[in-house]
C-alpha cells in the first residue's frame, strides 16, 4: 500500500521495456503490453477507491532523496485533482493497446512499448510533488509521442512531429527557468507545495505567470497558441490522437491548477481578464473554425481546442478577489470528460479510417447502412461531444456557465455559443459520413465493428454515461482539492 | 404501490423496455420487439392513471430526491420526483398518447426496415418526457428537454439514407439549440439569484428579487430570467421565430409527428412556462413577449396551413397554430387554460395525425392532398375519427377544442381589458385564427375525403411505368388495419368529451390545485361567474367564434365545391402568396444568410486567422529556424528509431546540466 502510487508509475514503464524484448513475436508483445496496461489501470482504479474523499491534501505520499546536493527528491502523492487523472489516463491507455490489437502491424512491440512508456511518464508527471520530478515526466512523455507520430504517422507526419515537439519543448524551458527562480527564493527547496507560500511580489508573478502560462497553454491548447494540435492529430495514428486528446492535453490544464493559481495567486488575479478573453476566443473562434473542416481529425483537434476553452474559463472566474467555485470544478469535470469523450471521438475515426484509409468527410456517407453497431456508438459520442444533458460532455460546460452567469452573463453567452457551434459541427460531420446514401464503394464494403473496438467503444460509452448520469461519484473525490486551489488562489502573496 | 416506487416504475418501464429492445430487437424480432415496448408503456399509463386518481380523489402529493446528481460546496443538485396535478395531468396525456402511437406503430411501421429500432426509440421517448413532467428541479427539466430533443432528432431522421430526412433533423436539432442557449443562461440567472434549481426554493426566493436588475443594465432581472427561459420554450415549442424547424419535422414517420411533434414534446415549452407560472407571474414584460410570439404562431403561421398541400404540413402548421393559442394563454397569465388546450389538443391534434397516416397508408405513401379525394366510402373509420378530431380542433361545441379554445378567448378579452401590452393583438389574433382554423380543417377533410377520385387519375399516369399491381387503378383504397384503427377510435373519444369533462379542474375554484397559479386578473374574472360546460355551449351562441369557426367551414365548402375557384383566388392575391408560399422567408433567413454568414466567418477566422497570422507570420519565423536546425539535425539522424530516442534524452540531459549550472551560478 505505501509504494502503490509508485507501482502505478513505473509497472508501465517496466512493462514498455520488457516488451521491447519480444522483438519481432507480435501476439507476446501484444500479450506483455496488454498485461501490463491492464494491471497498471486496476491499480490506478485501486487509488481511485481507496482515494479518501474526506481528507484534503495529498494522499499516498513517497519521499526519497534522488539528488540530495540539490534538494531533488523522488516525491509523489495524489490529491483530488491529480488522482483522476491518473486513473484517466492508465484507463485510455488500455484502451489504446487493445485497439490496436489488429490495427498495428508495423513495428509493434515498439508501438505498444511507446504507448506504455508515456502511460508511466504521464502518470509520473501528475504524481510527482516535487518540481524537477515533474519537469522530467513533463518533458519525457514527449519522447514516445514524438516517436508515435513520426513513426507511425501519415504522409506528413515529420512536419507535423517536430512542430509538436518543437511548440511545447520552447514553453516549457520557459517553465524550467521559473522553476529555478522559485528553487532560489524559496529556500533552495524543489517541492512544489512549498511554493504555495512564498512570498513574491507583483513582477516576479507576472513573469513566472508568463513562463508557466506558454508551458501550459502550448500543451491546452490555448488560442492563439494551438496550431500545432491540428497538424499533429491528422498526422498521428489513432491511439496516438487518443492520448493526446485525452491525456495530453490535460497536463496542460492540470498545470494551471497545480503551479499558476496556487504559485502566483496575484498574477492570476490581475491577469484573469486576459485568460478569460483568450478562453472565449478558444470556445467561440476555434468552434467556427471547426465547422468548415473537411478532415475529421482535424473538426475534431479544434472541437477539442474549444472544449478545452472551458478548463481555462473555469480557472479564472475570478469576482473581485474569490474564485467561482462552480466553474472551477466544473473546470476539473470538463477535463475528465474531454479525456473520455475526445479519445472515443478519435476511436470512432480510427475505425472509418482503418476500413476506408481516408479522414476526408467526403469521402464517407450512409455508413448506418453497413455499420449499425457502430453508428448507435458514435452517435452518443457524438451527442456527449455537442454537450447533451446525460453524458459527461454536458456536466463540465454545464458547470462552467453556471459559475460564468454569477460573474458576468456575457461570458456565459459567449461560452454557451458552443451550444449551437459544438452540435453544428459535430453533427454535421455525423450527418456527412454516417447517414445519407452509399457513394463511396470503399464503403459499400465496410464491416461492422471487431470485438476489439466493441469493447473499447463499450467501455468509453459506460464511462460517458456514467459520468453524466452520476458525476458525482468523480466530483466528490475531486471536491476537497479543487477547494484547496481555490483557496491558495485567493490568498495573497504580495 | 404507493409512494416512489409507483413513481420510479412510471420513469422505468418504458427506459428498460427501450434499451432491452434497443440492444437485442433485431435478434428478438418484431413481435416480441413491439409487445415489450408496449408492456412497457402500458405498465408506465396504467401507474399514471393511479397518480392521477391518487392526486385528484385522495390528494396524495409528493416532492424528493432520489439520488445526488453533484455537490459542490454546499450546494447539492438532485435528481427528483415532484407529483401534483399538473404533474399528474401531463403522465396521463403523455403515457395515454404515447401507448396508442405505439399500438398504432404495428400497423403503420408493419413494412419498415428498423421497425425494433423505431419502437426503442418511441419508448425512451416516453421515458424522456416523462422525466421532463416529473422533475421538481430546472437541472432535471433541462435533462428530459434535452433529451426528448435528441429522440425528436433521431426520429425525424428515422429514414436516414434520404437527404431530406436527415437536413430536416440536423436543422430541427441546431434551431432548438438556440432556444437551449436562452434556456441554459435563464437557469443560470435563476441559480446565481436563487441559489438553488429545485423549483420550491426558486419560488420561494424569485419574489424578493422584483427591484433586483441585471448588473451594469436597467433590466428587471426577473424579465431577463422569464425572457431566456421563455427563448427556449420558443425552441421546443416552435414559437416564432425559432418555428423552422416543425414543418420539416414531418420527413419523420407519422407516429411520431402524432406524439412529439404534436401532443407532447413540442408542448414541454408550454408546460415548463406554466410550470414556473409563480415566476412569470412577477414580469408582465415577459408576459407581453409570450403574446406576441403565441399571436404570431396562431395568426400568420396559422395561415400557412392553408395553401399547403401535403396532408401532414397542413397538420403540422395547425399545430405551430395551436401552440401559438397556447402560448397567448400563457401570455394573458392563464397558463391553467394553456395546459387546458394543451390536453385537449394532444387528443385531438395526436388523432388527426394518426388519421393522416392512416391515410397515407392508403394512398401507398402519397402525401399530396391534390392526388386524393372522396375517400370518405373507402375508410369510414378514418374519416369519421377525422372529422370529429377536425370539429374539436376547429372548436365547434361541445367538442374538446371549444372548451380549451374558448376559455383562452376569454383570457385574451380579460387581459385586453387589464391593459396588459399586447393584450389588443391577443385579443385579434384568437379571434382571426378561429376562422383561419377552421378553414384548413375542412379543406383538408373536403380535399381529402370528398368530391373526385383524384387518386385513380395519378395512377393511371403512372401506369404505363410499370406493373406494380398495388399502385394500379384497379384496386379501390382499403381501410387500414384494425391495431391502426383502434388507436383512432380511441384517441377519438377524448377528442369528444375530454373538454367537457376537464373543464371545472382547469377553470373551477381551486384551480390545479395548486400547482400553477393564474395571474390575479385571471383569477378574478374565473371567480366571478360559475363556469359550466352548459353555460359556455349556451353563451357561445351569442359570441363571433362559433360563426367565425361556421364560415370557415362553409368558404372551405365553397372553394371545395366551385371548380377553379381557388386559382382564381390566387391570382387575385398573388403577392400574398408568394409571400406564404415562401413562408415569410424566414427558411431563407436561416438557410441562405444566418448559416453561410457562420461558415463564412469560420472560414475567414481559419485561412486569415490561423494559416495566415499565427502558422504564417508569427510559427513561420520560428519554422525558418527548424529549418536551418533540421538541415543539422538530419547528418545525426541515420533513420533508425534508436537514434531518435538517443537524440531526445540527450537533449533532455543536455537541459538539465543547462538548469544545473543555472542554479549553481
Amino acid at each position: 500500500m505505501h509504494y502503490l502510487l509508485s507501482l502505478t508509475v513505473w509497472t508501465p514503464i517496466i512493462a514498455g521495456v520488457v516488451v521491447l524484448f519480444a522483438g519481432k513475436n507480435d501476439s507476446l508483445a501484444r500479450l506483455i503490453s496488454l498485461i501490463g496496461a491492464l494491471i497498471a489501470t486496476v491499480l490506478s482504479l485501486i487509488v481511485f477507491i481507496i482515494f479518501d474523499a474526506s481528507i484534503s491534501g495529498l494522499q499516498f505520499v513517497e519521499n526519497i532523496p534522488w539528488i540530495t546536493s540539490l534538494h531533488i527528491n523522488y516525491a509523489v502523492g495524489v490529491d483530488g485533482i491529480s488522482m483522476p487523472f491518473v486513473f484517466l489516463n492508465n484507463f485510455i491507455t488500455l484502451l489504446v493497446i487493445i485497439a490496436g490489437f489488429k490495427v498495428i502491424k508495423f513495428k509493434v512491440a515498439l508501438y505498444n512499448s511507446m504507448f506504455l512508456l508515456m502511460t508511466g511518464f504521464i502518470s509520473g508527471a501528475f504524481c510527482a510533488t516535487d518540481a524537477i520530478l515533474f519537469y522530467v515526466f513533463f518533458e519525457a512523455m514527449l519522447i514516445p509521442m514524438y516517436l508515435i507520430i513520426g513513426v507511425w504517422g501519415s504522409s506528413n507526419r515529420v512536419y507535423a512531429a517536430i512542430k509538436f515537439f518543437l511548440y511545447t519543448l520552447l514553453g516549457s524551458l520557459l517553465m524550467l527557468i521559473a522553476l529555478i527562480y522559485l528553487y532560489n527564493v524559496s529556500g533552495k527547496t524543489f517541492n512544489i507545495f512549498a511554493y504555495y507560500h512564498t512570498q513574491l511580489a507583483m513582477v516576479p508573478q507576472i513573469l513566472i505567470f508568463i513562463a508557466f502560462f506558454f508551458s501550459f497553454a502550448v500543451k491546452v491548447p490555448m488560442w492563439p497558441v494551438h496550431t500545432w494540435l491540428p497538424d499533429a492529430h491528422p498526422e498521428a495514428p489513432t491511439g496516438g490522437s487518443m492520448v493526446l486528446a485525452a491525456i495530453t492535453l490535460k497536463i496542460g490544464g492540470y498545470g494551471f491548477f497545480r503551479f499558476i493559481l496556487p504559485i502566483v495567486p496575484d498574477a492570476s488575479r490581475t491577469l484573469s481578464g486576459l485568460m478569460i478573453t483568450l478562453s472565449l476566443i478558444a470556445i467561440v473562434y476555434i468552434g467556427l473554425v471547426a465547422i468548415v473542416q473537411k478532415d475529421m481529425k482535424k473538426l475534431v483537434a479544434y472541437s477539442s481546442i474549444s472544449h478545452m476553452g472551458f478548463v481555462t474559463l473555469g480557472c479564472f472566474m475570478f469576482v473581485g478577489n474569490s474564485l467561482n467555485t462552480w466553474a472551477m470544478q466544473g473546470a476539473v469535470v470538463q477535463m475528465i470528460s474531454h479525456g473520455f469523450v475526445s479519445a472515443a471521438m478519435f476511436m470512432c475515426i480510427g475505425v472509418m479510417y482503418d476500413r476506408v484509409h481516408s479522414r476526408n468527410v467526403a469521402d464517407y456517407g450512409g455508413v448506418a447502412s453497413k455499420m449499425p453497431i457502430f453508428a448507435t456508438f458514435y452517435m452518443l459520442f457524438a451527442m456527449a461531444n455537442s454537450g447533451l444533458p446525460g453524458t459527461s460532455g454536458f456536466v463540465g460546460e454545464f458547470m462552467v456557465i453556471l459559475g460564468a452567469v454569477q460573474v458576468n452573463l456575457m461570458y456565459a453567452f459567449l461560452a454557451g455559443l458552443t451550444l449551437i457551434l459544438g452540435a453544428g459541427y459535430t453533427l454535421w460531420m455525423y450527418k456527412r459520413t454516417i447517414f445519407g446514401e452509399i457513394n463511396n464503394k470503399h464503403v459499400d464494403e465496410m464491416s461492422d465493428v471487431n470485438s476489439h473496438e466493441f469493447i473499447v467503444l463499450f467501455l468509453l460509452a459506460v464511462s460517458v454515461l456514467v459520468m453524466g448520469i452520476y458525476p458525482e461519484l468523480f466530483i466528490a473525490k475531486m471536491q476537497l482539492g479543487v477547494k484547496d486551489v481555490i483557496a491558495l488562489a485567493m490568498q495573497s502573496k504580495l | 404501490m404507493v409512494g416512489t416506487s409507483l413513481y420510479l416504475t412510471i420513469i422505468l418501464a418504458p427506459l428498460i423496455a427501450s434499451v432491452i429492445v434497443g440492444i437485442f430487437g433485431v435478434k428478438l424480432g418484431k413481435k416480441p420487439s413491439h409487445t415489450l415496448t408496449i408492456l412497457g408503456v402500458l405498465i408506465s399509463t396504467v401507474c399514471s392513471y393511479i397518480v392521477l386518481y391518487q392526486v385528484q380523489l385522495e390528494h396524495i402529493t409528493y416532492n424528493g430526491p432520489l439520488y445526488t446528481w453533484l455537490t459542490v460546496g454546499s450546494q447539492t443538485f438532485s435528481v427528483g420526483i415532484l407529483i401534483d396535478t399538473l404533474t399528474s395531468i401531463m403522465l396521463v396525456v403523455v403515457t395515454s398518447v404515447s401507448l396508442m402511437v405505439h399500438i398504432y406503430t404495428i400497423g403503420y411501421m408493419a413494412e419498415e426496415d428498423g421497425y425494433e429500432r423505431f419502437f426503442s426509440y418511441i419508448s425512451l421517448f416516453t421515458f424522456m418526457m416523462i422525466i421532463l413532467v416529473m422533475s421538481n428541479n430546472f437541472m432535471q427539466l433541462f435533462f428530459g428537454w434535452e433529451g426528448v430533443g435528441l429522440v425528436s432528432y433521431l426520429l425525424i431522421g428515422f429514414y436516414y439514407k434520404r437527404e431530406s430526412a436527415i437536413f430536416a433533423n440536423l436543422k430541427a436539432f441546431l434551431i432548438n439549440r438556440i432556444g437551449d442557449l436562452g434556456f441554459l443562461l435563464g437557469i443560470g440567472l435563476v441559480f446565481a439569484y436563487c441559489g438553488s434549481l429545485n423549483y420550491v426554493d426558486v419560488f420561494a426566493k424569485v419574489s424578493s428579487l422584483t427591484q433586483v436588475m441585471l448588473p451594469c443594465t436597467d433590466w428587471n432581472i426577473i424579465t431577463v430570467m422569464c425572457i431566456l427561459l421563455f427563448i427556449g420554450a420558443m425552441g421546443k415549442s416552435a414559437q416564432f421565430p425559432l418555428h423552422v424547424w416543425l414543418p420539416d419535422s414531418m420527413e419523420g414517420p407519422t407516429p411520431i409527428s402524432a406524439l412529439i411533434h404534436a401532443a407532447t414534446m413540442v408542448t414541454a415549452g408550454i408546460f415548463m412556462v406554466a410550470r414556473l407560472s409563480p415566476m412569470f407571474n412577477l414580469s408582465e414584460t415577459a408576459l407581453s413577449v409570450i403574446i406576441y410570439a403565441g399571436g404570431i404562431n396562431c395568426f400568420f403561421l396559422g395561415i400557412l396551413g392553408i395553401i399547403q398541400t401535403d396532408i401532414k404540413r397542413v397538420v403540422a402548421y395547425s399545430t405551430l397554430s395551436q401552440l401559438g393559442y397556447m402560448a397567448v394563454a400563457l401570455g394573458c397569465g392563464s397558463y391553467s387554460v394553456a395546459i387546458f388546450h394543451l390536453m385537449t389538443h394532444a387528443f385531438f391534434k395526436g388523432l388527426l395525425f394518426l388519421a393522416a397516416g392512416s391515410v397515407i397508408l392508403a394512398m401507398h405513401h402519397e402525401q399530396d392532398m391534390r392526388k386524393m379525394g372522396g375517400l370518405a366510402k373507402y375508410m369510414p373509420i378514418t374519416y369519421i375519427t377525422m372529422l370529429l378530431g377536425s370539429l374539436a380542433l376547429a372548436g365547434i361545441p361541445p367538442f374538446a377544442g371549444f372548451f380549451s379554445k374558448d376559455m383562452i378567448i376569454t383570457s385574451a378579452v380579460v387581459a385586453y381589458q387589464h391593459g396588459l401590452p399586447g393584450g389588443a393583438f391577443a385579443v385579434f389574433t384568437v379571434y382571426a385564427s378561429v376562422f383561419v382554423t377552421a378553414l384548413y380543417s375542412f379543406r383538408l377533410i373536403f380535399m381529402t375525403f370528398h368530391g373526385k377520385e383524384r387518386f385513380r387519375d395519378i395512377h393511371d399516369d403512372h401506369s404505363h411505368h410499370g406493373h406494380d399491381e398495388h399502385h394500379g387503378g384497379h384496386t379501390n383504397p382499403k381501410e387500414s388495419p384494425f391495431v391502426v384503427t383502434l388507436p383512432l377510435i380511441l384517441m377519438a373519444i377524448p377528442s369528444v368529451i375530454i373538454g367537457w369533462l376537464g373543464l371545472k379542474l382547469f377553470v373551477g375554484g381551486a384551480i390545479l390545485d395548486g400547482s400553477v397559479f393564474n395571474i390575479s386578473w385571471i383569477t378574478q374574472r374565473f371567480a366571478e361567474e360559475t363556469i359550466t360546460p352548459i353555460n359556455m355551449i349556451i353563451d357561445s351562441f351569442k359570441e363571433p367564434p362559433v360563426y367565425l369557426a361556421l364560415a370557415g367551414i362553409i368558404v372551405a365548402f365553397v372553394f371545395h365545391k366551385v371548380d377553379g375557384l381557388s386559382q382564381k383566388f390566387v391570382n387575385i392575391i398573388k403577392p400574398v402568396y408568394n409571400l406564404l408560399d415562401k413562408k415569410y422567408y424566414m427558411d431563407d433567413l436561416y438557410i441562405k444568410l444566418f448559416a453561410p454568414f457562420g461558415r463564412g466567418i469560420g472560414k475567414f477566422l481559419w485561412t486569415i486567422g490561423d494559416m495566415v497570422i499565427i502558422d504564417g507570420l508569427i510559427v513561420n519565423g520560428s519554422a525558418k529556424v527548424v529549418e536551418w536546425y533540421s538541415r543539422v539535425f538530419r547528418k545525426l539522424q541515420s533513420g533508425y528509431v534508436n537514434s531518435y530516442a538517443t537524440f531526445m534524452v540527450l537533449g533532455v540531459i543536455i537541459l538539465l546540466t543547462f538548469c544545473t549550472s543555472l542554479i549553481f551560478s
